[in-house]
């Protein structure tokens, strides 16, 4: 099969998965590589594929999700791994348990990989660093969420062709977003022209420092885009804190026809989910043609396919 | 380092030990000859020697350099450095209420081992430090327990919830030196002007830690890249600067007597000088931390880094070094402030602030020295004779009549801290595997040898 030839020719050269900030364009290559054949493998219902046959995989959410967890148990299960889903919001971190001495219990059940997502920046590389087995992180606090960029960057490619010299758009809450910021690494790694888009309330500081032009006039900042990649704004930011109001911010930020039209003309419309209809998105708009939202999903599980076998491939005894 | 008399003798493997148990200096006279004397009180930066007797210095100057007359114990310096104690304007300990941190005695062994011979120690414990009572609590245990002195800073309002004053002129009766907030600032300004107010009556020093906590929130570093990059809630330096530009508006109107606990950034800086131009009794201080690291030292979520006010960008830590090289900011202190491990091993966002800093204190300034921002002199100044100012103590100085309170250092020796040699109880150090040059020989309290730095063997 072609990808284990691939894997075979370059290895994902790392243990974890942990952020997007040290991985080089080569690591992310062999991934979206590996992936792309694992997405027309899934789309053609090929047989389950045994690569993680006897391994265990743990789902370790303290933070609820039902879309990222459900891909990564769908990813663990098509390789044939046993999944272990466990929410720790509703758990031992209810009766005090630490971080580490959740690690370390977890680390004596011996499983091969462990997927993590917590509400701290920097709390899965913390993890990682009292457990033998490899870690993959599913998004901690507003620090990283490396497969959301990275399935974010095979739907593009895939849609695209490429992903160097696009121009890609990210607009909305940048500051609280994890996916911003893991999405910045990794296009910038492959060559890509990053805008960030955003009031300056939902502007992290040094924002100018990250490696892509910043705007806080959306019409400005998706001018002439090949890509525009819409943010989540959480409920509680909607509200007078960071904008005064829903109807304001879809106003100037929302993603409408209006919008829309200073793009390209075949400009990708992207999400990461779940969305605000009306809020940072006109429902139409998330229904376009040009809308690769359902795509992302699907690209969601080939990558989280793809990581697990890249870092099994990794594991001791393999 | 050597002890030259007749009837000289080693404290046990370098460790410290109570002072009742050291009665050999009290009778007759000591004198340290062979010394490099450095007394930034009155300039003086040159070879001599030094006498005390009952606790009290008796002579100084280079005439005792090589001789020692009538002297019962003569102890050789080889040349180091005898310089008056340092004087720690801020030191936070667990006791009362979280021994198992830091106690008083814990902390007056890892201050002797720094060479500090008076700390100040913070109201931030359980109970909070606003009653008569709780200092007469924390003076009767230092008396008993502790090898090093300790002054009582008391809390400004009740509880340090920025509400209601306390009883600023009874608790200055019992002996609280200063009084703060802590690590909390008073928010309110109609309250914070009241406290100045009343304070300028008593003649009683306020120490304010200057942080808006709206705009702090729960921030967890310092705002800018770093942050940005790390995901971490941030708050900017200027949550610190308003609050210092409130405050000194406040002691133009009042006239009080004003210290700015821990300044960080440049902004500060400027607003103290402003202040001191203006001839307000306006000073300031800086932690080691903000002198000798910064917000690029928490590299990847290292949570023995995160302090309160966060650790700021480069520039802003050489403001601060100039800040002390002018001498607009008066002092430094260790900030020393004990975490143990299991508030300290989390993700960063939610470990505690604070980090151990009495035993590193000298030594990280030192870096300072050698790596030429500032002069040993300026260094010694800010760490003894202002913070005597400040405090109104008549330590801090060489000269005769003064407590014999002396730190003797090799300016130049070398070493690599190592956390678990720490005498604090606590050893959340961020200078753990740091190399250092220069480190702590002796330390003497109103004339006893508190703490002697056994050593690797020298020839």
């Amino acid at each position: 099969m072609a990808a284990s030839e691939k894997q075979q020719v370059r290895r994902y050269p790392h243990r974890h998965l942990l952020s997007c900030e040290q991985l080089s364009a080569p690591d992310i290559n062999i991934l979206l590589d590996i992936a792309d054949d694992l997405a027309e493998a899934n789309r053609a219902r090929l047989a389950k594929r045994d690569i993680l046959s006897g391994r265990s995989l743990i789902n370790l959410f303290f933070e609820a999700s039902t879309r990222t967890q459900a891909s990564f148990e769908m990813a663990g299960k098509r390789l044939g791994a046993d999944v272990l889903n466990m929410n720790v919001s509703t758990s031992s971190v209810q009766k005090g348990e630490t971080l580490i001495d959740t690690a370390v219990t977890l680390n004596a059940m011996r499983p091969d990989l462990i997927v993590v997502r917590h509400h701290a920046a920097g709390a899965v590389e913390l993890l990682s660093q009292k457990v033998d087995c490899s870690v993959i992180n599913a998004g901690d606090g507003a620090h990283q969420h490396p497969t959301q960029a990275l399935l974010d960057a095979l739907t593009i490619r895939r849609a695209k062709g490429r992903i160097g010299g696009l121009t890609v758009a990210i607009c909305g809450d940048i500051q609280h977003s994890r996916v911003a910021r893991s999405n910045i690494n990794v296009l910038n790694t492959l060559g890509a022209n990053v805008r960030i888009v955003a009031p300056s309330t939902l502007l992290p500081a040094a924002s100018d420092r990250l490696g892509a032009m910043v705007y806080t006039d959306m019409t400005e900042g998706i001018a002439n885009a090949d890509v525009i990649m819409m943010l989540r704004l959480q409920r509680e930011r909607m509200e007078g804190s960071f904008v005064p109001s829903t109807r304001e911010y879809f106003h100037f930020f929302g993603l409408d026809h209006e919008k829309l039209a200073r793009a390209k003309p075949d400009a990708l419309i992207m999400h990461p989910g779940p969305m605000n209809r009306g809020v940072e998105i006109a429902s139409t708009v998330a229904d376009h043609s040009r809308s690769v939202i359902r795509e992302q999903v699907e690209m969601g599980v080939a990558i989280r396919m793809a990581v697990l076998e890249a870092l099994a491939g990794n594991l001791p005894n393999e | 380092m050597a002890t030259a008399s007749s009837k000289g003798k080693r404290t046990n493997g370098g460790k410290s030990v109570n002072r009742s148990t050291m009665v050999n200096e009290n009778e007759g006279t000591t004198v340290f000859i062979n010394a490099r004397l450095i007394d930034p009180a009155s300039n003086r930066d040159e070879a001599g020697g030094l006498a005390f007797r009952d606790g009290i210095i008796t002579d100084i100057g280079p005439h005792l350099r090589r001789n020692a007359p009538d002297a019962s114990h003569v102890i050789d310096c080889r040349g180091c450095v005898l310089a008056p104690g340092l004087i720690d304007a801020q030191v936070f300990v667990g006791e009362p209420g979280a021994e198992h941190r830091e106690t008083l005695k814990t902390a007056s062994m890892a201050a002797a081992a720094g060479g500090v011979t008076t700390i100040v120690v913070m109201p931030d414990t359980n109970p909070v430090i606003d009653q008569v009572a709780l200092v007469d609590f924390i003076q009767r245990r230092a008396r008993d327990n502790a090898v090093v002195h300790i002054a009582t800073m008391a809390a400004v309002t009740k509880g340090l919830l920025g509400e209601e004053m306390t009883e600023i002129g009874l608790l200055k009766r019992a002996g609280a030196i200063a009084f703060s907030n802590g690590k909390t600032t008073v928010a309110n300004t109609r309250v914070m002007r009241n406290v100045l107010n009343y304070a300028k009556d008593f003649g009683a020093l306020i120490v304010h830690h200057a942080e808006d906590p709206y705009l702090s929130g729960n921030a967890s570093m310092n705002s800018g890249e770093v942050a940005t990059r790390l995901g971490l809630p941030s708050v900017s330096k200027h949550a610190e600067t308003i609050v210092l530009e409130r405050d000194v508006r406040l002691v133009e109107m009042t006239g009080a007597r004003y210290h700015a606990a821990t300044i960080t950034c440049g902004e500060s800086l400027e607003v103290i000088r402003k202040a001191k131009e203006k001839q307000l009794a306006v000073t300031a201080g800086v932690s080691i931390n903000h002198l000798a690291l910064n917000e690029n030292d928490i590299g990847s979520y290292r949570t023995f880094f995160k302090i309160r006010p966060p650790l700021r960008a480069d520039e802003d830590r050489r403001a601060m070094v100039e800040g002390i090289a002018s001498g607009d900011i008066d002092i430094i202190v260790s900030s020393h402030d004990p975490q143990d491990a299991d508030v300290k091993r989390r993700p960063f966002a939610e470990a505690s602030d604070g980090a151990v800093g009495l035993e590193t204190l000298l030594s990280a300034g030192l870096r300072l020295v050698h790596a030429g921002d500032l002069t040993l002199m300026q260094l010694l100044k800010a760490l003894t004779c202002n913070p005597a100012k400040l405090l109104r103590l008549d330590s801090g100085r060489l000269v005769k009549g003064a407590p014999a309170d002396l730190v003797l250092f090799d300016p130049d020796e070398p070493w690599v801290v190592n956390k678990d040699l720490l005498k604090s109880r606590s050893k959340n150090t961020p200078f753990d595997e740091a190399r250092m040059q220069g480190r702590v020989l002796r330390t003497v309290v109103a004339g006893e040898t508190v703490y002697e730095y056994a050593g690797v063997a020298r020839t």
